[in-house]
């Protein structure tokens, strides 16, 4: 198993005795000049990494608030070569991931996108539409990068399908918590309790809980089960809105201390 | 620049599964059950028995006289999927997988659809069956389509409107998707082009080959040999995709495929994604797909909604690489030419969706000799389109 600065920077939160929180936000959701701002002030309340997200004109994997968030960004013109040149004018030292459909990523041309990845810092891959099945598409490129290539596992994903993909995960397994797509849950299913467990228990890498994870109350509660979580809609929404402080109180609701 | 992939339900390079994760049970679950299905008698017994007595199979294989005359060249026959109960090919994958759900246990239905004709027979499909259904269509589409909306509900289908990006059926197959993943424990989604994530495109041609099976008969019935050429629309594919698959390995019958070139294919407002040729993921599966250079899938435009998908089958994608199939394209004012041509010729008002092969059919039929012969698949019936094709011709018959 290779070792990915991403893992090293999770383990080493979870080594303090903390557990690690992941944003997620729109790249060009209010203009691709405030990108860098908000990497920065995401950084600043204490995120440990941060998803950027690139619009795409066929979101399946993602609920309402992605998707106008998407909208608006494409509206702005925003595409996945813009946001990797935006990333490369300025370097970050928060790690940082990119989650984005397959085929923005196929058009850019995979060898010169893994390319721009490493130019730009980019730690981490997150590919909703690519399985682990499909995975040789991008990782023979990744061969001998330190870019991860997180593999999602689901509730509905078999015994066998888990462990082989926690198994091979590079990274951390993103643990997604509800079926469905993105977006803002109230409730989550009984059965998650032992569905996180299990792969925390099979997983080589950190296990982070992500999708519908929006209120304090969850990012507590999901922090004490998981490595950590992924934080996607809530911030979103917090960032259109412009209300920074529900950032820094969701990012600090994740400063749970890990159970181990 | 791609690299070749080995995968699951490859067709060449094309198809694939390119779906969240939260599915892969669900397609593997679908996968057995087919392969389980297509191996046991009695399930095929009961569905021949449902294509026989409920969609009114087997259909004729029709020879096309005065449309011969016309075009002074190869014997036209006419395939007339159009004569199934409600009125195209779309109801024989519809029952097959109506029917795959009930063996999975599932009872619950999502589907897209775009004109209607898939949404309307997925609801058929599920009354037949007491199953749950949910269609999902392009606001878009809903209001070009009105009575095709009412048409579900009164079979029980809900009908949900779908108003982002165009409001077409691209933006229907989306929000169909996601509402699978959401409910995947207790739904089947059928698909109804030969599209998407392995396995549909197989499990769609699969359902769909009767229309290739039976022409084959009846063709050797009536001529006592195979036809020389055989053409069919191309949208997704699935009606091309169950003519064409019987006779793959018939070298001599010649087969073409048309897509819809919409304004013309030079303009970029149509639907033909081979003709175009920029290769990418939409749905599940890797095809050529109409994109710009960022990988945006565009939308497509045809007069026919049947045939507006920015994308053909993986199976198709494959078949022209390997230049078994040759794919060509017709405009919105040629399949309106093949609508009026048929309707004066034969008494037969074709969908607009089959009014594209009839109109490249009946140029290729004139350079082909007298002795020769030629199949059309003539996919469905006009009636849903007598509004739109009226509106087109500016209210009067040209």
């Amino acid at each position: 198993m290779r070792d990915f600065s991403l893992t090293a920077s999770i383990l080493k939160r979870n080594e303090e005795g903390q557990s690690v929180f992941i944003p997620y936000m729109m790249a060009g959701d209010g203009g691709l000049d405030v990108l860098h701002e908000r990497i920065s002030f995401l950084e600043e309340a204490g995120a440990d990494a941060i998803e950027i997200g690139i619009p795409f004109s066929d979101p399946v994997a993602d609920g309402e608030v992605i998707q106008e968030a998407g909208s608006r960004a494409l509206k702005n013109g925003v595409t996945l070569r813009k946001v990797m040149s935006e990333l490369q004018a300025q370097l970050h030292s928060i790690p940082l991931m990119i989650m984005t459909y397959l085929n923005p990523v196929l058009a850019y041309g995979v060898v010169e996108f893994v390319e721009d990845c490493e130019l730009a810092g980019v730690k981490g891959l997150i590919i909703p539409d690519l399985p682990h099945e499909e995975r040789t598409l991008l990782s023979n490129a990744l061969i001998g990068k330190d870019i991860a290539l997180v593999p999602l596992v689901s509730l509905t994903s078999s015994p066998e399908r888990i462990e082989k993909i926690a198994r091979n995960a590079e990274g951390f397994v993103y643990a997604v918590t509800v079926n469905g797509i993105t977006g803002v849950r109230s409730s989550f299913g009984s059965d998650l309790m032992d569905h996180l467990t299990d792969l925390k228990r099979v997983a080589k890498v950190p296990v982070l809980a992500g999708f519908g994870i929006s209120t304090q109350e969850q990012v507590r509660h999901f922090s004490s089960i998981a490595d950590g979580v992924i934080v996607g809609s809530a911030i979103v929404t917090a960032f259109h809105e412009e209300n920074l402080e529900k950032i820094q109180s969701l990012i600090k609701a994740g400063r749970t201390t890990v159970s181990q | 620049m791609i690299q070749t992939v080995e995968g699951k339900g490859r067709y060449g390079r094309f198809g694939g599964q390119y779906v969240p994760e939260t599915l892969m049970g669900a397609l593997s679950e679908l996968e057995e059950a087919h392969n389980s299905a297509r191996a046991d008698s009695e399930f095929i017994e009961q569905l021949n028995g449902y294509l026989k007595d409920f969609v009114g199979r087997e259909n004729p294989l029709y020879f096309a006289e005065r449309l011969t005359e016309a075009a002074g060249g190869a014997k036209i026959y006419l395939k007339r999927e159009d004569l199934n109960h409600t009125g195209a090919h779309k109801i024989n994958n519809a029952l097959g997988q109506a029917l795959l759900a009930k063996r999975m246990g599932k009872r619950k239905i999502v589907a897209e659809t775009g004109a209607g004709q898939h949404g309307v027979a997925t609801a058929t499909a599920c009354a037949l069956l007491g199953l749950e259904c949910v269609v999902f269509m392009g606001k878009e589409d809903i209001r070009r389509q009105e009575l095709n909306v009412f048409r579900m509900e009164l079979l029980g289908a809900r009908v949900e409107s779908v108003d982002k990006g165009a409001g077409t059926l691209k933006d229907a197959v989306n929000e169909a998707l996601r509402y699978w993943v959401a409910h995947v424990e207790d739904t089947h989604y059928i698909l109804g082009s030969a599209l998407g994530p392995h396995p549909f495109p197989k499990i769609v041609r699969d359902f769909q080959q009767v229309i290739g099976h039976e022409t084959k008969r009846q063709i050797v019935e009536k001529e006592g040999r195979l036809p020389d050429a055989v053409v069919a629309c191309i949208g997704g594919g699935s009606n091309a995709i169950g003519m064409f698959h019987p006779f793959v390995e018939d070298e001599n019958v010649a087969l073409y495929g048309v897509e819809a070139a919409g304004g013309g294919v030079s303009t970029g407002k149509h639907a033909a994604a081979i003709a175009e040729a920029k290769e990418g993921v939409l749905h599940g599966a890797y095809m050529y797909v109409l994109q710009d250079e960022d990988g945006f899938i565009q939308e497509a435009h045809s007069i026919s909604a049947g045939l507006d998908y920015p994308a053909v089958g993986p199976e198709h994608c494959h078949l022209h690489d390997i230049g078994r199939v040759h794919y060509t394209s017709a405009t919105d004012a040629e399949a309106l030419e093949g609508v009026q041509l048929l309707a004066q010729k034969e008494g037969i008002i074709p969908a607009l969706e089959s009014a594209h092969a009839i109109h490249f059919a009946f140029d290729l039929a004139q350079e082909m000799q007298a002795d020769e012969i030629l199949v059309v698949c003539l996919s469905g019936r006009g009636d849903k389109d007598v509004q739109t094709v009226r509106d087109a011709l500016g209210g009067g018959v040209q």
